[in-house]
């Protein structure tokens, strides 16, 4: 892939990330769960990711928004800019998003309320209400969520599909310009995923891009990613198309790893 | 309306209630020195040199004309006060801190007791409309007194209220003008020797509100006082007493402030509620005392049968406070409940709670308490629920939750049940949480800052507090509690 020469800060690159490594804290030392993560995402392009469970994948994510429990080396570009260094807010309002692999509840606070919030400091403005509520309400109607979601607390005894709908939601409102999906499809009921994939399309334009992690190909058929990528033991280990997730589906993720000559017990 | 429509039209009203909550919030950029703790120049009409002694009770019995009875009753209370020792458990080290002889215990401010606003003293005057008094009055109020130091300087009661029998009025007035009411009803509740602040209460008390509603008359919007401490090293010990009468309803909302002084002043209250049969109580308390208030007060309620009382209780601010509202149910069906929260920044001691007595078969109790302690902030549970033998089938609910915010942050809890009957349900929960790192984050990547997302997780976790409170007050609360959370977690 040519790609990997393409400035990260060229104006038809959204995302990018070079050297990127993550450590998290495990006692008195540090752990090393992603080891050098390069990636560039075109405006327009879809990239998923791939990769087996405990590989890091939602790791790289947290870390790529700032998550504060990581240390984190690396540089990041966001619309050709360096964010690796602002905090996870900074990054949000530039455009970041992440859709939680396990969004947490935030008892009390309505979800009209905290969307309002976080509309308001995505767009550096306060929203009229009315405006508001016209735009959620025709949000909540796109992701076929019922209204009346809309004065429960956040995530406060969201069922796990209910959950991921919401965050595909906040991405339809917040038009991020690059979006780190992860596993957004996992626990939805074939319905639900067309919901979300449909959802992801619609966010999805000629100006932004987004990372999809899954473990399925389901998704991928309804997203249709550009570029796909597998991730193992903390490395990028291949990219390819389509064709490499039907590779995977056949045959699991291990010729994989002996070609990346990836020792057996460092495999997840 | 369908059912959709109505939904939406809730999150409408909700939202709308967020966006002008929200642009209080935001025009607001003072704290509690400029808000609150403010205060006027000292021009009184009589102000008792500090010190507690016979002569002190003696002056405050005869400037107010009393009579002999209660002259009495103070008189004995203030022996019960001395021969009482401190309470040996609560924070004894905080009590051990008051120094009951550098205290004022009682202030007339100039002026006669005014019924319209235009004839309260100027300074006073331009105090409470600082404070939005008669603004909140105009607005959804059917009833309020004020009270500056120790008397009530205003008060006010809708015409129609009057009609009904329904009397509200400060305790000096009740005690000339209802004395038989007065005397049937005034520390029987809560005797004289119930504890040393109760003692001391009763003998140098003044002011507060009385209120009496006779049956079957429901009083529909809430009636309010006011208690401004303006002098430093005062004591304010209102007195208050409420009787709801068989079928009746009330509900009476109370607000504290104080300026904000070097050194410290005295507030402790006696408050007894009354519910007769099928009474329904309702009692809101919002303090937010500067940080060199000593707030000790106690409240006690009776519930008879099928009466409903409820003790909702905000507080926020004080250096100690301790307070623990408490329902006796002595008639069969009654319920009660305490709903507090409790904010204990850096200095501060909250050591809130509740007390539930069930004296009678298949009363029913529910105690929630919220707590939040910030920085070096400390806030204690402290509850107590027994069931009397006999009290067959009675069901109680205690649910406590902390809410830290910073690692010095601290909250214990001091849960005891004492249950002499065996066909009783009692539930109890308790939970202590951080600010948790995963809510902020989350928060964050939706674009919202670290003060901003934390005040949101806290506000959230008030919210089933709040929402009890009439939506003025719920304003008000968050805009305190959006002044607490400023500054450092330290
Ligand atoms: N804060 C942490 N402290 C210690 N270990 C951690 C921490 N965060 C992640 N890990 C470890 O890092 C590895 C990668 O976890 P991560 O959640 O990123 O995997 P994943 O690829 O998303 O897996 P899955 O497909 O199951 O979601 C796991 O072994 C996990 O236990
Ligand atoms: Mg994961």
């Amino acid at each position: 892939m040519s790609d990997a020469f393409l400035n990260p800060d060229h104006p038809s690159v959204v995302f990018a990330c070079r050297g990127v490594r993550v450590f998290v804290k495990d006692g008195d030392t540090e752990k090393q769960i992603v080891r050098g993560v390069d990636l560039t995402v075109r405006r327009g392009e879809k990239h998923a990711l791939m990769g087996p469970n405990g590989s890091g994948k939602s790791t790289l994510a947290a870390a790529l928004m700032g998550h504060p429990s990581y240390r984190v080396e690396g540089d990041i570009w966001l619309n050709g800019e360096r964010i690796d260094t602002l905090e996870p807010h900074e990054r949000a309002r530039r455009g970041l998003f992440l859709s939680f692999q396990y969004p947490v509840a935030v008892p009390g606070v309505t979800v009209a309320n905290f969307l309002r919030a976080s509309l308001a400091a995505r767009r550096g403005t306060e929203i009229p209400v009315r405006a508001f509520r016209q735009e959620l309400n025709a949000a909540f109607e796109t992701m076929s969520i019922d209204p009346s979601f809309i004065t429960r607390y956040l995530n406060d005894g969201f069922s796990g599909g209910e959950k991921k709908k919401l965050e595909i939601l906040q991405m339809l409102l917040l038009k991020p310009a690059f979006s780190l999906l992860d596993e957004t499809d996992s626990g939805l009921d074939i319905d639900a995923l067309k919901i979300v994939s449909d959802g992801i399309n619609l966010a999805s334009g000629p100006d932004n891009g987004l990372l999809l992690v899954t473990h399925y190909q389901r998704i991928l058929n309804h997203v249709q990613p550009d570029v796909v990528h597998v991730f193992m033991n903390g490395h990028l280990v291949r990219t390819g198309g389509m064709e490499l997730v039907t590779a995977l589906e056949e045959r699991g993720y291990d010729w994989l790893a002996e070609e990346a000559a990836i020792p057996e017990g460092s495999r997840a | 309306m369908s059912h959709e429509e109505e939904l939406a039209g809730a999150a409408n009203a909700v939202a709308d209630a967020r966006a002008v909550r929200s642009a209080e919030l935001t025009a607001l950029n003072d704290d509690y020195t400029a808000k609150y703790g403010f205060h006027d120049p000292e021009d009184y009409f009589l102000k008792a040199p500090k010190g507690l002694n016979h002569e002190v009770v003696e002056m405050i019995s005869r400037k107010k004309n009393e009579p002999d009875w209660m002259r009495a009753v103070r008189h004995a209370a203030l022996d019960t006060f001395r021969a009482k020792p401190m309470p040996r458990w609560g924070d004894t080290e905080g009590l051990d801190g008051i120094d009951f002889e550098n205290i004022h215990y009682y202030i007339k401010p100039k002026g006669e007791q005014a019924s319209d606003w235009n004839d309260v003293p100027d300074q006073i005057k331009k105090t409470f409309d600082r404070l939005g008094i008669p603004e909140a009055e105009r607005k959804f109020l059917a009833g309020v007194t004020a009270q500056y130091e120790s008397e009530v300087v205003y008060h006010s009661i809708r015409e129609d209220l009057t009609k009904l029998g329904v009397l509200f009025m400060d305790m000096d007035s009740a005690l000339r003008e209802h004395p038989e009411i007065v005397r049937k009803w005034f520390g029987k509740i809560i005797p004289t020797n119930d504890n040393k602040f109760s003692a001391l209460n009763t003998a140098v008390w003044s002011g507060g509100s009385f209120i009496y509603v006779p049956k079957g008359v429901k009083v529909d919007i809430p009636l309010q006082a006011y208690f401004r401490i303006n002098a430093e090293n005062m004591g304010q010990f209102e007195r208050t007493l409420i009787i709801a009468d068989e079928d009746s309803s009330v509900h009476y909302i109370e607000g504290c402030t104080a300026p904000t002084y070097s050194s410290d002043s005295l507030h402790s209250a006696v408050v007894e509620l009354v519910a007769m049969d099928r009474a329904h109580i309702r009692y809101t308390t919002i303090q937010n005392w500067s940080t060199n208030v000593y707030n000790l007060v106690t409240k006690r309620a009776h519930a008879h049968t099928d009466a409903v009382v409820e003790w909702v209780d905000g507080n926020l601010g004080s250096k100690l406070t301790m307070k623990y509202p408490a329902i006796v149910l002595l008639g069969e069906r009654a319920h009660g409940e305490v709903l507090s929260i409790a904010f204990a920044g850096n200095g501060q001691h909250q050591d809130a709670g509740a007390k539930m007595t069930h004296a009678a078969p298949n009363t029913t109790s529910r105690i929630v308490s919220k707590s939040i302690s910030k920085g070096e902030g400390r806030s204690s549970y402290r509850g107590l629920v027994k069931v009397n033998r006999g009290a067959h089938g009675c069901k109680t609910s205690v649910e406590c939750d902390a809410l830290l915010i910073g690692e010095h942050a601290v909250s214990d809890t001091y849960p005891t049940m004492d249950v002499a009957e065996s066909d009783v349900r009692v539930e109890h929960e308790a939970r202590v949480s951080k600010v948790g790192e995963e809510q902020l984050f989350y928060l964050q990547s939706r674009g919202l800052d670290p003060d901003k997302a934390r005040l949101m997780i806290v506000n959230g976790f008030i919210e089933p507090f709040v929402k009890e409170l009439p939506m003025e007050y719920a304003v008000e609360l968050n805009r305190l509690i959006e002044l607490e959370m400023e500054g450092s977690v330290g």
